[in-house]
């Protein structure tokens, strides 16, 4: 062994220039050494930088305790998987396992939660993009449909009398529940008497067998006030439906949109800070609900879509170092081998980056940029890290949700995915992409086949 | 290019410019680079040196120092070169 020193980039930061940071960022940058006792080095030896991680046993704890909250507030819940949130099979085969039916938005999704096994009657149609063949396939699988506007209910009612069946449905009711901005471009209106009218007109053709009542608030809600005043509004309804029609409402669906400890851009304080947590949500939709006049045996099931509260921290991006430049204002750059391909979300959030080794005490102000030939690549506009070489590694958290469904496979191939079992063994769960998967279903004209250079 | 007079580096890698009045952190493989540049060593003398003591090859920290030096020059800590 020599008795040689380790080396660090030299670095030199100015002092006491602009605004001191008064979230003390220093403490967010531990090194992230292995995943689940997997080192980070080890899975992109095996698997290839990048590389996307998931955590078997942080999603099961996120279900799990999820639904803990929840039941031990109300008698009746129900989560579905929001496909659209990760729609991997194996991640997806997680959430059944835990309980969770299936929430889906287009008719690739629908066909996959079947393949995946679960009963069609166990899976929620939500989305504004139906096609006739999707709702005939839907309504023989008894799947609930999620009604989002007049003319897919027109459409479904022709169905019902064609078929002779009476398919069962909810109607999604966008509401003012005191959050700007309002998501009124999905459903039915609540306050402009929309809603009422859709329920009365179901009713009245007695071709729809009205189940349920659905709404999706928003995304990322900062406010777990604003799902108490939504499930009181979808709560009168049912009550005035019964009032009126004589009719119970099966269930009252809340949606998704919980936030996850993601930071988003602009927002003060870091993540976990700033949001509500699961319990605060529950207690809000649940008095609401409690609250609301029902009947004891009358109290109608919660089901709940959410996604990226259940599964955004048990997500990782690995990644390697690049290069390094110096900018023209001497901040460091430093480039990664990912960027906005894979992670689409740091449009909107500061994703949290983490050095995956060891490092002294210095660090420096830097912009992280991934690897494409553009301008807006950018992973993180400001960010305080140790100096980084060519080759290190780095960690980004919270990529569970949507990134891995939204990722493209612009200038790079996509990465595999690997996730993490409850023992600490990694499976793959998707492979790494090659230029035969993305050939594989181009056609090419006999005419272009050949060219002379 | 020579470090401006009077910049004081202090052994726990606090860099003082008396010319501005602006004071710098340094990290230790930093500091050790300064006092070099302070003995007018030339880039592949210091790359030699910091190799004979650090783990890494003297091609390596002439890099790192190509990078360190525009930084001290942007912090305005290297006198400008002669033209
Ligand atoms: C109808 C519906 N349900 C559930 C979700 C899941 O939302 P989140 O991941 O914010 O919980 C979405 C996402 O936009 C949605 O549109």
């Amino acid at each position: 062994m020599s008795d040689k020193k380790t080396y660090e980039r030299p670095v030199i930061v100015p002092l006491n220039t602009g605004l001191m940071n008064k979230f003390g960022t220093r403490t967010e940058y531990q090194p992230v050494i292995d995943i689940d006792g997997n080192p980070v080095k080890d899975l992109l030896a095996k698997y290839g930088s990048p590389l996307f991680v998931l955590s078997e046993r942080k999603i099961r704890e996120n279900v799990q305790s999820a639904k803990r909250i929840f039941e031990t507030r109300y008698p009746k819940v129900q989560f579905a998987w929001s496909y659209k949130t990760n729609y991997i099979n194996a991640v997806c085969n997680v959430f059944h396992q835990e309980g969770a039916w299936g929430e889906v938005v287009s008719r690739f999704e629908y066909d996959k939660a079947i393949k995946n096994g679960v009963p069609a009657d166990k899976i929620l149609f939500n989305g504004p993009d139906k096609s006739r063949e999707d709702l005939e396939l839907a309504v023989k699988g008894n799947s609930p449909i999620h009604i989002d506007h007049l003319d897919e209910l027109y459409l479904l009612t022709e169905i019902a009398t064609e078929q002779n069946v009476k398919p069962r449905v909810a109607i999604r009711v966008n509401m003012d529940t005191g959050i700007y901005p309002m998501w009124d471009r999905f459903g039915f209106n609540y306050e402009n008497g929309q809603a009422w009218n859709a329920i009365n007109k179901i009713i009245a053709t007695d071709k729809l067998n009205l189940i349920g009542l659905h709404c999706h608030i928003g995304t990322f809600m900062l406010s777990a006030e604003a799902y108490g005043v939504a499930a009181s509004k979808l709560a009168e309804l049912a009550i005035s439906i019964k009032k009126h029609h004589g009719k119970s409402i099966t269930y009252i669906d809340l949606g998704g949109g919980f936030a996850s400890t993601n930071t988003l851009k602009g927002s003060y304080g870091i993540g976990a800070d700033a949001i509500p947590s699961m319990s605060q949500y529950a207690e809000s939709i649940t008095t609401a609900l409690l609250n609301a006049g029902f009947d004891n045996d009358d109290l109608p099931w919660l089901y709940l879509e959410t996604g990226r509260a259940l599964i955004d921290d048990a997500g990782f991006l690995l990644g390697t170092v690049l290069s390094n430049k110096r900018l023209s204002d001497g901040r460091r750059a430093t480039i990664l081998d990912f960027g906005l391909n894979l992670m689409f979300t740091s449009f909107w959030y500061d994703h949290k980056i983490s050095p995956a080794q060891p490092f002294g005490s210095h660090t420096e102000d830097c912009v992280l940029y991934g690897p494409l030939c553009m301008n807006i690549d950018i992973v993180r506009q400001h960010i305080t890290l140790p100096p980084l070489n060519p080759g290190d590694h780095v960690v980004a958290h919270h990529m569970g949700a949507y990134n891995i469904t939204q990722s493209m496979q612009f200038i790079s191939l996509r990465p595999a995915i690997v996730m993490i079992d409850m023992d600490g063994k990694p499976h793959i769960i998707r492979k790494k992409e090659m230029l035969s998967t993305l050939e594989k279903d181009e056609v090419m004209p006999e005419y272009l086949d050949t060219f002379n250079l | 290019m020579k470090l401006n007079s009077n910049v004081a580096v202090s052994d726990s890698g606090f860099v003082f410019n008396p010319a501005t009045g602006n004071s710098y952190s340094v990290n230790p493989v930093g500091a050790h680079i300064i006092k070099l540049i302070q003995e007018d060593l030339t880039d592949s003398e210091i790359g030699k040196k910091i190799a004979e003591e650090y783990i890494i090859d003297a091609a390596s920290v002439e890099i790192d120092l190509y990078d360190f030096k525009q930084l001290l020059e942007t912090y305005k800590l290297l006198a400008p070169v002669e033209k």
